[in-house]
């Protein structure tokens, strides 16, 4: 296609002020930790860097969030995936309510899901845990519309009825059928929900502010308050971080990591 | 071996009711999911709704919702909020579209697109707390930027970071999060765009520009309009970023519902939270509900072909 | 199967279905669709719940057994290999399951032996996108059979397939089902495929069986008109029955059972079974001839306005071409007589 000059320089201007937009922080973020403490030195240096490991608060807070992202990946794998499954292969007339269910996060913002479960979330610290790994349930019900849209799409793609079928009359029971038979084949759907739930777990920061859990991020702010450097290097590490992660799924499927959610 | 001629006879098993049950079995499938998401979302959800109905001493009526519609403060949160959200909305939305034009309009799978999409993915999700932080390291004291124009533009605004902290910087730094999340949400329907439309309207004789103006754009903009609304609901719902900025607590209406819900000062009010909360899903549902109706157009669009 | 009856709402989709197949026999059923024969496969597959009736295999009531117990091979019109196995892989699957009765060996050997049986033993290491539908659908027969099933059910395997491989692959069922002895069902809407393979031929229509008989009796000898109307071709000619017998075209011919016994009926008859002998006082002119090879097809007009179909060997349609006069009769085979209406 025939590209004139106009719309080079169109483009090229877009994508220059765009990425200095986005870039520019994140270099910012470079360029903050590496200086040392306190008013602008001259000399640059990895001690903010250097000093993430010590920070005991940090590393419990990290090993936590890490936990709680495994613990909703299993309730992922374990309760969401094989109830939509479930649904999608038993009870035709229950996905549209399924469906309207597994959006309502949509509707309700996490500043306003947790005015309603503070209560729960006080009953649970009294009498079961103070652990901030509780917060897996509510974090699982916040990434539902995110991992239903995807498990949602490789569902539909693939004839699961006939396989279901086939596995049964073959002799697999139930368990087998959905867990080794129609999981292997949407494990792309399952793997982008996953990545998705993993970033919204170590990013989540406002109903565990606001319930005073101390999860990663609310222990990057309160190092905020403190050591600005070393937050901004923390903030950037877990960037990267993520990104690594992202770029593990391999590429084909890397674009299914979709934020859009459609509302049928 | 396989078979015994039957005559006509063995019990015509009716509807009895162990074949009934049988099918309405598969029922219980859902239940451990039900019970968990009853937990988890419909008992917050309901609670919140129900909650707005109540007053301090849980006697049922409109008192708190009317109150807080009638504070000033809670009303100037309010207005905040939805300017915000809107200005954010339509800057990110412009910004992010036409970025992801440009994604489109090079080499697909190649890559810069695809570290594009990379980049988005993981920016999209970057939470509220490292993206202020993010923005303090470039304008903050200290930033980046500062120094640099403290050296080269002592006066101009960018030299101190007061601005930061106001509607302007607040409106920066959410903007920073709707581009990508308006990358990730446009660039399907960009990609769904058909050379074959373009090369119609130039053999019919069409410019560039009648293209864009009578096919290009029209096609494009319910998606673009559905995207903006979603990054709309994005930015009103936001609150880590504010929080960890700003101190003041009723500046947007989720800072204010936090206040409401945590005050160490003045006691808390939790029906206060929740008439503002009832008042944020109403907004959120407008939103998603046009968001919704466009996307339903689009799929319908899509469907024909 | 004993009457077998299901309803979806209002629609009934089996009614009173009746069957028994005898060990190693291969049973088709054949209809149109919407006439159950679907429905009452997947019954006897456990994959369909009934309202009413029984079902036993090797003499042990299987009516409430559920679907992955009943030792059962299917096969699907499609899309049923696991797309994330390859071909091996899918064959053992059955085996893998029943893992305590075979060794990893032995389930080796079974899946070699089958791939053999249906010619993909080279393909054993691919997967299902990269097979062509032919081999996707010997594959799934293999898979079916590697658990020595007691009963083979087929679920219209060949409708998505090409015509050419269609005749191929049934003929490989066929071969196959005769070389282990199993006990089918083969359930399809092509007559051809039907007749072609079958021990006996059920015929169902709304839920209902029509007949079931062997392909050769079917044919010749249909008990009801939807059977011979849905059988091979038939020329409806007006007659009068009475005593048994049916005056048409000159000539008389018995009525075959299931037929009206006295009064006014229309005759289905077999294009075959029309005998066409050039004539200049004949009682009919050709109007069209197709030759089909083998065979001819030649469209006549007769005297007093109808048109029928002939079918003769093609040396004895020699000269007859359109507008030449004919003598047209029947040849002395029994015909099934419908009701006016």
């Amino acid at each position: 296609m025939k590209k004139s000059i106009g719309v080079r320089i169109w483009r090229f201007s877009i994508i220059a002020v765009v990425s200095f937009y986005l870039l520019m922080p994140l270099y910012a973020m470079f360029d903050f930790s590496t200086k040392q403490f306190g008013l602008g030195g001259k000399s640059r240096n990895l001690d903010s860097w250097r000093i993430i490991p010590s920070q005991p608060d940090l590393v419990i807070a990290i090993t936590r969030s890490l936990l709680t992202a495994l613990i909703v990946m299993a309730l992922i794998l374990f309760l969401i995936v094989p109830t939509a499954i479930w649904v999608h292969l038993k009870l035709p007339i229950l996905r549209r309510p399924f469906e309207l269910l597994c959006l309502l996060p949509l509707a309700i913002p996490a500043i306003v899901i947790v005015v309603g479960i503070a209560p729960l979330y006080r009953w649970i610290s009294i009498n079961l845990t103070e652990s901030p790994i509780t917060l897996a349930g509510v974090y699982s019900m916040l990434i539902l519309p995110y991992t239903y849209r995807s498990l949602s799409a490789a569902l539909d793609a693939v004839d699961i009825h006939t396989l279901a079928e086939a596995a049964r009359t073959l002799g697999a029971s139930i368990g087998r059928v959905i867990f080794g038979i129609i999981m292997p084949t949407i494990k792309t759907g399952i793997i982008n929900g996953s990545f998705i739930a993993i970033a919204l777990v170590l990013g989540e920061y406002t109903i565990s502010n606001i319930l005073n859990y101390k999860t990663f991020q609310v222990v990057i702010a309160q190092i905020g308050r403190a050591n600005g450097n070393v937050a901004v290097a923390v903030s950037l590490a877990s960037l990267l971080f993520v990104l690594f992660l992202l770029l593990l799924i391999p590429n084909k499927k890397r674009l299914g990591t979709v934020l859009d959610v459609d509302v049928k | 071996m396989t078979q015994i001629p039957i005559q006509g006879t063995g019990p015509a098993v009716g509807r009895t009711s162990s074949r009934y049950w049988r099918s309405k079995s598969a029922y219980l499938g859902v239940l451990p999911f039900l019970l968990f998401s009853g937990l988890f979302l419909l008992y917050p959800t309901w609670n919140v709704i129900s909650g707005a109905f109540q007053d301090e001493s849980g006697k049922f009526g409109t008192k708190v919702l009317v109150e807080v519609f009638n504070s000033s403060s809670a009303r100037a949160g309010f207005r905040n909020s939805l300017e915000i959200s809107a200005q954010t909305a339509i800057a990110g939305s412009i910004l992010g579209g036409l970025f992801a034009w440009a994604m489109v309009s090079g080499k697909q799978g190649g890559f810069f697109y695809r570290y594009s999409v990379a980049l988005s993915s993981v920016l999209a999700q970057f939470g509220g707390v490292m993206l202020t932080f993010a923005f303090l390291a470039t304008f903050g004291f200290n930033g980046l930027v500062s120094t640099f124009a403290i050296k080269y533009a002592p006066g101009s605004f960018l030299a101190e970071s007061s601005w930061l902290y106001g509607k302007a910087g607040i409106a920066v730094l959410y903007t920073f999060f709707q581009i990508p999340l308006m990358v990730l949400v446009f660039l399907p329907t960009l990609e769904n765009m058909k050379p074959q439309w373009r090369e119609a309207s130039d053999a019919l004789g069409g410019k560039t520009y009648e293209y864009w103006l009578r096919v290009g754009i029209p096609i494009l903009t319910p998606s673009f309009a559905g995207a903006a609304l979603l990054l709309f609901v994005n930015s009103f719902s936001a609150y880590a970023t504010a929080a960890t900025l700003i101190n003041l607590s009723d500046f947007l209406t989720p800072l204010a519902i936090a206040t409401a819900l945590t005050s160490e000062v003045g006691g808390a009010n939790p029906a206060e939270a929740k008439s503002l909360s009832a008042y944020m899903i109403i907004v959120v549902i407008i939103a998603m509900s046009g968001y919704a109706l466009l996307r339903r157009k689009v799929s319908k669009w899509e469907q024909r072909r | 199967m004993n009457n077998l009856t299901k309803h979806f709402g209002k629609v009934k989709a089996l009614d009173g279905l009746s069957l028994d197949i005898a060990e190693g026999e291969l049973v088709a059923l054949l209809g149109p669709s919407g006439c159950g024969k679907t429905t009452a496969l997947r019954a006897l597959a456990g994959l369909q719940e009934l309202d009413r009736g029984l079902m036993i295999v090797d003499g042990k009531d299987v009516t409430f057994q559920s679907a992955n117990k009943r030792g059962m091979g299917m096969v699907f019109q499609a899309y049923s290999l696991f797309p994330h196995m390859t071909a091996r892989d899918n064959v053992e699957y059955g085996l893998k399951l029943r893992a305590h009765r075979t060794s990893g060996d032995k389930r080796k050997a079974r899946s070699f032996e089958l791939l053999e049986l249906v010619g993909l033993s080279t393909h054993a290491n691919h997967y299902p996108h990269q097979l062509s539908g032919g081999q996707q659908q010997r594959i799934a027969l293999a898979r079916a059979l590697a658990i020595s099933p007691k009963v083979l059910l087929l679920d219209e395997p060949l409708s998505a397939l090409d015509a050419k491989v269609r005749t191929q692959l049934r003929e490989e069922i066929r071969r196959i089902q005769l070389e282990l002895g199993t006990t089918t069902l083969f359930v399809t809407h092509d007559q051809e495929e039907a007749l072609s393979i079958a021990d006996r031929v059920g015929v169902m229509r709304n839920g209902q069986l029509e007949q079931i008989a062997a392909p050769d009796e079917l044919y010749d000898r249909p008990g009801t008109a939807f059977v011979a109307e849905f059988v091979g071709l038939t020329n409806p000619i007006s007659g009068v029955v009475s005593k048994g017998t049916i005056e048409l075209l000159d000539s008389t011919v018995k009525v075959l059972k299931g037929s009206i016994t006295i009064g006014q009926g229309v005759a289905l008859v077999r294009p075959e079974n029309i005998e066409v002998v050039a004539s200049q006082s004949g009682n009919a002119t050709v109007f069209s001839a197709s030759f089909l090879g083998a065979s001819c097809r030649l469209s006549i007009n007769l005297n007093d306005g109808t048109r029928v179909t002939a079918q003769l060997p093609s040396s004895d349609a020699v000269g007859l071409s359109a507008g030449a006069p004919v003598k047209v009769s029947l040849l002395d085979r029994p015909v099934f007589v419908k009701p006016i209406i």
